[in-house]
């Protein structure tokens, strides 16, 4: 192979693990934007924490948990630490791609993703250290296990035998629905915030404390996505690349316009966070088939992920489970839709196709769903998950970390 | 001496105090205050309505020599009229003494 052409592969999978590196910015700030100012620096905490810890533990064992080689398609494991091979740092290694090196950053830049979206569903009420406890297992083993089903190799990959099987561009099912198993559990088991149901059963709101925040994250997010998905192409490939770009971007477009839409007929207002969590429906609807579609299906993916959004909301409500970020909806509900997608529109689009797509998503319901419940019960019957009333009432920044995030600048306590 | 105080909108602030220094009124303090009362407003967030009795109003405290009171007292009455609920309330009570640091002077000239 040609080494400018090495070279300019390599460049732009790093280009594209600074992008997706840049998400937890994204995430950091919109789930700080939606809930209340008492809860911050709790809130940054769990989110600086996940990108630290997520990089360590993908490289003590992740990475090779997640590519083991060959292995038996269900478990595998390569061993501790990079122990990179001989062809590691050259073309050989991964068809003139990327290198040994930048495939690990850009993977390990995924994986934290994934215990990213836990925390926005957990917010305000969480005890740190069970959090903390539970992203270690989660992204260490949970997140690799899953991955290495398709992505290393796995049965999921092979379903079809030689004609491939389940399909998971960039990861609607295998990151975005991993974390929002993982959400849902745990918001199951942890209960509602104080006063987010009041005593007849309603869902009351309690509205976040900085929606600029949340509209900066948001744009990030969708920034960072063009690393996300543009790196899962795996090399500069001018033509997949910029088909991958434009894909991501009209099927955002078209899910906050269809959010926002929807959102106003049923409300009779303009909800910002509704358009917001509608662009990101969109980015995760597209996330496994966006080198699959043409535009007008990239579209029509997003039209139905921002309808998706704003109906999961309500849902999620109405079933008594307290998600303040919307992270089940956007990562859960919209990644199902998006792997679903990829058999009904685009190139691989058929029943056959169809199948695989229900099967990986039930391979990962299942195994996310038991290795949730069972780490969270675990910590609720040892250590406690969720924080004392009052620590939650008078909020987890002043009790957990002793710290105002916006000191002498405070007006209103909630 | 006289304090008058004063809840008003906040978008009749601007009318308010240029109508007090028509009539001479030209130094008071004022401060933003919540309240509750009757008037409710309407919200709705991520399809939920709610409704909260939070009221955003000014609260401006006016101390004044007992000559200004019937023209200040006016004066507020119609440059903070909308003529709509809420438009605020006016409060009148007897201050004992006043000072000004910098002279040490008190009574009527300590307020002016």
């Amino acid at each position: 192979m040609d080494a400018g052409l090495f070279t300019a592969n390599n460049v732009w999978m790093m280009v594209c693990t600074a992008l997706v590196f840049f998400m937890h910015t994204g995430f950091s700030l919109l789930e700080i934007g939606l809930t209340r100012e008492k809860n911050t620096i709790n809130i940054l905490f769990k989110n600086v924490f996940i990108i630290c810890v997520g990089l360590l533990l993908y490289y003590i064992g992740g990475f090779n948990l997640m590519y083991p080689g060959d292995f038996n398609g269900f478990l595998g494991f390569g061993g501790f630490g990079l122990p990179i091979g001989a062809d590691g740092l050259t073309p050989e290694y991964a068809d003139g791609g990327y290198t040994y090196w930048t495939d690990f950053l850009f993977q390990g830049m995924f994986a934290a993703t994934a215990a990213t979206i836990v925390s926005g569903a957990v917010a305000e009420r969480v005890k740190l250290g069970a959090f903390m406890i539970f992203v270690i297992f989660y992204l260490g083993l949970v997140y690799p296990i899953v991955g290495s089903w398709q992505w290393g190799g796995g049965f999921l990959s092979t379903l079809g035998g030689d004609e491939g099987g389940f399909y998971d561009f960039a990861g609607s099912t295998l990151v975005h629905s991993v974390g929002g198993w993982g959400a849902l559990i745990a918001i199951y088991l942890l209960g509602p915030r104080i006063g987010k149901f009041g005593e007849d059963g309603k869902p009351k709101a309690i509205p976040g404390h900085n929606i600029p925040l949340a509209a900066a994250g948001v744009l990030i997010l969708w920034l960072g996505w063009f690393g996300f998905n543009g790196g899962s192409v795996l090399s500069a490939d001018p033509a997949l690349t910029s088909l991958v770009l434009v894909t991501t971007s009209l099927a955002a477009a078209a899910g906050g316009i269809s959010a926002f839409i929807t959102s106003t007929v049923l409300y009779k207002n303009f909800d910002i966070t509704m358009f917001l969590n509608g662009i990101l429906g969109g980015l995760v609807g597209i996330t496994a088939g966006a080198d699959l579609m043409s535009p007008l299906e990239a579209i029509s993916i997003g039209l139905i992920a921002g309808v998706i959004i704003v109906l999961g909301v309500a849902f999620i409500d109405k079933i008594k489970l307290d998600d303040p970020v919307g992270a089940v909806t956007v990562h859960l509900i919209c990644g199902i839709w998006g792997t679903l997608a990829v058999g009904i529109f685009g190139d691989k689009a058929g029943i056959d196709q169809l199948m695989y797509q229900l099967i990986g998503i039930g391979a990962a319901a299942v195994f996310c769903c038991l290795m949730a419940f069972i780490i969270i019960f675990a910590l609720k019957k040892t250590m406690g998950i969720r924080v004392s009333k009052l620590e939650e009432i008078e909020g987890l920044d002043l009790h957990e970390h002793g710290m105002d995030a916006y000191h002498d600048f405070r007006m209103n306590q909630h | 001496m006289k304090q008058v105080e004063a809840i008003i909108r906040k978008s009749k602030f601007e009318d308010v105090k240029n109508a007090l220094h028509q009539i001479e009124v030209n130094f008071f303090s004022y401060w933003d205050v919540t309240g509750v009362g009757n008037e409710k407003q309407g919200h709705v967030y991520r399809g939920i309505s709610y409704s909260t009795s939070d009221i955003q109003r000014r609260y401006l405290s006016i101390v004044i020599s007992d000559e200004f009171l019937e023209r200040t007292v006016e004066t507020i009455l119609e440059s903070a009229y909308t003529g709509n609920v809420g438009d605020g309330k006016i409060f009148v009570s007897e201050i004992l003494e006043a000072y000004r640091i910098r002279t040490k002077e008190n009574g009527h000239s300590g307020i002016n």
